[in-house]
């Protein structure tokens, strides 16, 4: 009992005045101080120092370095695969959430656990997964290895759960009546999907889309191997990021990956917007 | 704990009061509270009466020590609790939606001031016992929270209130959440409950059948500033100025003046004082009649009759008849 | 229709693959295998993983917990921009996240030079592997946190401060009781998560056979050898690797529902 009355004596009453809810205490802004100090450390100063590295020798040095021939083929070739990998996975991961959360099979929970493979198995694992299957000797006959549509499967495969689990939890909230509604005012299938569902799921589609636009953007582990690496044809940002710090080019590396901070950034605060407006409107 | 200061008080000694002064508290620009001043009786049940954003709850958290004034002091039993955090007022506090620990049993509910208290086990255990007990609570001990209805969960709270034997309970529309049947089977219970344990208990409530119904006193709360403090009787009969009056009860306006439609004379012919007006509508529910008319001014009065007067009159729409009011309210 | 369209696109894209790899690892049998998880590159490999993933881990919950009650319960400036922060890790390209360690705690980075005066390295080493890993699970076990505490709002915490229960009263006795469940689907994520990294740790760490190998740059640097041996090291460690993920996966999805139903 005394513990909690000194304690609780700690608070001064002679300050004139007592702390409402919301505002910090005393060990809340301890905490908060040293939190931002760890944030500082870990994220923020490493940060500045790519951006600081990619202008080290200007603006005229950083856009040197995103325009060397074999920068911008990985920084094409990476933005068309992401784009297009965010293209399959709106329209894919959108259907596959409808049929997990509208349709009733045998099996359906074996499916619910296989979309989480992508998430929690290693990069290179998934690598690694994709080549046992699509690459030299594998049972199709297919070799994907070293060619741009392995690069394009591996980041479906790390990317396929994002827009699947955005979409689902709206769709498990999304009120039936109102289709019904819809259907009893004379809408079709199509037409109830295109005025009424559609509205609902777009703000949870394009997040998902959004993520997996970041994700397949700075991914790494999983297309390597496909990938063989193939200067101006399957070498992605990422590969191209790794050989410059090898081989000892900090501004080439930092400016390159200055550009994929830039866009992570863009797709966070759109993210943002969205959320924001989706939390105003429900 | 149990020798805190002015602990002899709650529910086993003289009860306390609270003592508000001068309260002051902004958000923003919005005045919640302008400078209050207000003395809760000791023992009393008290409600703080008044409409949404009115304030009443704000000044409830200021006394709980869930929010502090900008100026002004509070004193609980006679101290000065103005800045003492809350787990120091020694107040029990009920919330609207109940603040239910989710994870724990109800008894465990029950005893969690006493836990934190580190009371002997067995203690403890008894006066778990004894508060289920008078909440009707002891066969639904080993439930969570989950498995209660709303108005057993809110008499969990409430046992979970007194079991710290608090100087004084503050209650926050304990049954805005509640449906209305359950609701008016609590607000008996609670009656009964302070008739048994006397403690100092204020609640607010934006319901003033359960202010009537429940309190021994009404402080009424508008705007930030109290309008009036007095029993239930006193602020129906003789209400301080027309908001008082129109939020305690139906009023009506005849010939300018507010009056209560069950307090209006209904006459046949013309006498000094009455308004001539036409019937527009008779509306029967249940015994009651409610009879709306037109006056030669424009306004509508309304009358609150029975069936057997509406007979006996012979009332139509379309009549005509007299208005007068039976009540003359003195003036405030 | 549309069943049908799911069902083949998530079975040629992980179900077909992932059984794949399966067969391939066992395709000689349990000895090679067995023959692989006892040798001692992939017992260094395992044991450093664990140490990285441990301690990244640890350090990710207490920051979590800590950062969420913050974010929740208190109103201060900068509230929003710390919680974008926070975010960031995850969006970038792990290699960005290893670059700019390096830049930072490298031997020619900003600080390096002057921690490596004081005897302590951290890139190429342990701390860099640590710092790697909790960068890229950084929000995993806040971002769970956030909208379970949210939801419960603040009157438990209340009602149990009026009853007199002091500060880390409420923190043990309210709190984390409410968020357990969340607290430990966010622990599992960021274990996945952490045991997985590649791309981030291949940065910082160098890479040396049973120095600063984890068993993912062990999967990576066996396959980019040639040689049957090499391979049925990389498939070896690989199935490890992924029963694990596995294994998270169903206590995720254990977690999952526990979480909802609160």
């Amino acid at each position: 009992m005394s513990l909690v009355a000194q304690v609780d004596r700690a608070t001064p009453t002679a300050r004139g005045r007592g702390r409402r809810p919301g505002e910090l205490t005393r060990g809340a802004g301890l905490g908060l101080g040293i939190g931002v100090l760890w944030l500082s450390l870990l994220v923020l100063l490493p940060i500045a120092a790519i951006v600081s590295t990619a202008f080290e020798d200007g603006i005229a040095g950083f856009w040197e370095a995103i325009t060397d021939p074999e920068a911008l083929a990985a920084i094409r070739f990476t933005v068309g695969a992401a784009a297009l990998v965010t293209l399959v996975n709106a329209v894919i991961g959108t259907l596959i959430a409808w049929v997990l959360v509208r349709d009733q099979f045998p099996g359906k929970r074996i499916l619910e656990v296989i979309i989480d493979i992508p998430f929690a198995l290693p990069t290179i694992v998934a690598g690694l997964v994709l080549i046992t299957l699509y690459g030299p000797g594998g049972p199709f006959g297919i070799n994907l290895v070293g060619t741009q549509a392995g690069v394009v499967l591996a980041l479906l495969f790390v990317t396929l759960p994002f827009v699947v689990r955005s979409v689902q939890p709206v769709l498990i909230d999304a009120d039936r009546e109102v289709e019904q509604a819809a259907a009893s005012l004379g809408a079709s299938g199509f037409v109830i999907f295109r005025r009424v569902i559609l509205p609902t799921i777009t703000p949870a589609v394009v997040s998902g889309a959004a993520l997996s636009f970041a994700r397949a953007l700075g991914e790494f582990g999983s297309v390597i191997l496909i990938s063989a690496n193939l200067i101006g044809k399957t070498q992605v940002s990422s590969s191209y990021i790794l050989k410059m710090i090898e081989s000892q080019e900090p501004v080439a590396a930092a400016a390159v990956a200055t550009l994929l901070l830039g866009v992570a950034v863009v797709v966070l605060v759109m993210l943002d917007v969205i959320q924001r407006r989706t939390a105003r409107r429900g | 704990m149990s020798q805190h200061p002015g602990r002899s008080g709650g529910r086993s000694g003289e009860p306390s009061g609270i003592v508000v002064r001068g309260v002051h508290r902004k958000f923003g620009d919005f005045v919640a509270l302008d400078d209050v001043d207000l003395e809760v009786k000791p023992g009393g049940l008290t409600a703080l009466l008044g409409p949404s954003g009115g304030g009443k709850s704000t000044l409830l958290r200021i006394i709980a020590g869930l929010d502090y004034p900008d100026r002004g002091t509070v004193e609980i039993a006679g101290q000065d609790a103005t800045f003492l955090p809350p787990q120091r007022r020694s107040v029990g506090f009920v919330f609207q939606h109940y603040a239910a620990f989710k994870h724990l049993t109800t008894a465990r509910n029950v005893a969690f001031g006493l836990e934190i208290r580190k009371r002997p086990k067995n203690e403890v255990a008894e006066k778990v016992q004894e508060l289920l007990e008078l909440v009707h609570l002891e066969q639904f001990a080993d439930r969570l929270p989950s498995q209660l209805s709303g108005g057993q969960r809110q008499r969990m709270a409430l046992a979970r209130a007194l079991a710290v034997e608090p100087e004084v309970l503050l209650l926050d529309e304990p049954f805005g959440a509640l449906d209305a049947k359950v609701r008016k089977e609590l607000r008996d219970w609670l009656r009964r409950l302070h008739d048994e344990v006397h403690v100092t208990t204020l609640f607010v409530t934006h319901d003033q059948e359960e202010a009537l119904e429940v309190a021994d006193e009404i402080v009424v709360i508008n705007e930030g500033r109290i309008e009036q403090v007095g029993s239930p009787g006193d602020l129906y009969d003789r209400p301080a100025n027309d908001f008082v009056m129109s939020f305690l009860g139906p009023v009506t306006r005849l010939a300018g003046e507010l009056v209560r439609p069950h307090d209006v004379e209904v006459l046949l012919d013309e006498r000094a004082g009455a308004v001539e007006v036409t019937v527009t509508k008779l509306l029967r529910v249940g015994y009651e009649v409610r009879a709306e008319t037109l006056a030669a001014d424009g306004s509508t009065p309304w009358v609150q009759l029975n069936r057997v007067q509406v007979d006996e009159l012979g009332l139509q729409v379309g009549a005509v008849v007299w208005l007068r009011a039976l009540v003359v309210r003195a003036a405030a | 229709m549309l069943r049908t369209i799911a069902v083949l696109y998530v079975t040629g894209l992980v179900a077909l693959p992932v059984a794949s790899v399966v067969q391939h690892t066992f395709a000689d049998g349990l000895a090679p295998v067995i023959e692989v998880i006892t040798s001692e590159d992939f017992l260094a490999a395992l044991r450093l993983t664990a140490i990285v993933a441990g301690i990244a881990v640890t350090i990710n919950t207490v920051f979590g917990v800590g950062m969420s009650l913050l974010l929740v319960r208190y109103r201060f400036r900068g509230r929003r921009f710390i919680s974008a922060v926070i975010d960031l890790p995850v969006s970038i390209s792990p290699i960005v996240v290893g670059v700019a360690l390096i830049l930072v705690y490298g031997s020619y980075g900003w600080f390096g030079g002057a921690l490596e005066d004081a005897g302590f390295r951290v890139i190429f080493a342990v701390p860099g592997m640590v710092l790697a890993t909790v960068l890229v699970s950084l929000p995993l076990v806040l971002r769970e946190i956030v909208p379970t505490l949210e939801e419960a709002g603040i009157e438990q915490e209340q009602a149990a401060q009026s009853l007199g229960a002091g500060p880390w009263q409420r923190f043990w006795r309210i709190t984390l009781p409410t968020i357990k469940w969340a607290l430990a689907y966010g622990v599992a994520l960021s274990l996945a998560r952490s045991m997985g990294e590649f791309g981030a740790v291949r940065v910082v760490s160098g890479s040396v056979a049973g120095v600063s190998q984890t068993l993912t740059l062990y999967v990576n640097d066996s396959y980019q050898e040639f040689g049957a041996q090499a391979q049925q090291q990389a498939f070896a460690a690989a199935f490890v690797l992924m029963a694990i993920a596995v294994v998270l996966i169903v206590v995720i999805a254990a977690l999952r529902p526990k979480e909802d139903r609160s």
